[in-house]
């Protein structure tokens, strides 16, 4: 009963808190001419940093300079650039920071190949674990496994 | 021993990469402008209260020149505000106005009020020209040398310090007061 009645409490908090969020994302974001050009400028915009916010897309941020450059994707992708060209301009304007995907260069080689270290790393800590336990259960004649057998 | 040796090591070098990582994280007053060393981006915009005429880059090619990014509804620039008179006393440097996203009677006003610190202000309503500049927030200051590169740009305030460390040690000597 308890657990029932908190369910029910959690789906309704859950729901209030999401309705109240998403229309606070109520500035506009302007239609693109097709659908293609839609499904790139909704992607390009997901990618580029709001150099005012840092931590925010500029697909996310309400603020003057993220319109000013969503402003400037679309125009730049109407008048025919491809993606690359465009993700090069914002770099030479405000440098590698407005790439949330930063290139791969030797400055920011560690983001990219951290992650594959550690997991080298973890690879390697739980093999040996796993090795050591086996060697133990290997060698093991415990009183303990002659007691189980002769329950 | 070594069992919580290797442990204790790996968190440590951990905590040692994530401290280096946010001590040397992109802050916004030291993130250097991306168009160090290149040429400006090509501009033509109107002159505050002239809106005949229009300023454009290649104007004020040939000598080196200050860009200072303001707007009547940025706070820090009504601080900076005093400096630059003092600036534009020593008379060393064009100081260059780029009025961003603002009214140009409200800026007007500002200048009348406050007094006018620059040579020539440039409208920018719409903000594309401190985009190509890389602007992400005013105030921004630039040093432009007499080639058209820009040499070194400032973020927030402008302070006499920083004028005399930054912008007055570029200048070629001779020029100096």
């Amino acid at each position: 009963m308890m657990r029932h009645l908190r369910a029910v409490l959690l789906a309704v908090l859950s729901a209030l808190l999401l309705s109240v969020s998403l229309p606070s994302m109520a500035f506009d974001i302007e239609a693109m001419p097709t659908p293609a050009e839609q499904k790139r400028y909704d992607a390009l915009i997901h990618e580029l940093r709001c150099m005012q916010c840092q931590n925010q897309s500029i697909a996310d941020s309400p603020v003057g300079l993220a319109e000013d450059l969503r402003r400037d994707v679309r125009e730049q992708i109407i008048a025919g650039k491809t993606d690359a060209e465009i993700r090069d301009s914002m770099v030479k304007r405000y440098g590698n920071v407005i790439l949330f995907r930063p290139p791969f260069e030797a400055s920011t080689a560690w983001v990219w190949l951290a992650p594959f270290l550690l997991l080298i790393l973890g690879v390697f800590v739980a093999v040996r674990i796993v090795r050591k336990r086996a060697s133990m259960v290997a060698g093991d004649d415990s009183v303990v496994d002659t007691d189980e057998s002769a329950r | 021993m070594s069992r919580f040796l290797i442990p204790a090591a790996i968190f440590l070098a951990l905590a040692g990469v994530l401290y280096v990582a946010v001590v040397h994280s992109p802050n916004k007053s030291t993130m250097q402008s991306a168009l160090l060393g290149k040429t400006v981006p090509a501009f033509s915009l109107p002159v505050l209260g002239n809106p005949g005429m229009n300023l454009t880059n290649t104007q004020l090619a040939g000598r080196p020149w200050v860009l200072n990014v303001w707007g009547t509804w940025c706070a820090a620039c009504r601080d900076e505000h005093p400096v630059l008179l003092d600036i534009a006393k020593q008379n060393v440097l064009p100081l260059v106005g780029l009025d961003w996203k603002d009214e140009d009677d409200a800026a007007l006003e500002w200048l009348k009020q406050l007094g006018n610190p620059y040579s020539v202000v440039a409208v920018d309503r719409d903000g594309r020209t401190a985009i190509n500049f890389g602007v992400y927030g005013a105030p921004e200051t630039f040093f432009i040398d007499a080639d058209g590169r820009v040499q070194y740009r400032h973020v927030g305030a402008m302070t006499a310090e920083v004028w005399q460390r930054e912008f007055l040690s570029r200048l070629p000597r001779g020029v100096l007061p």
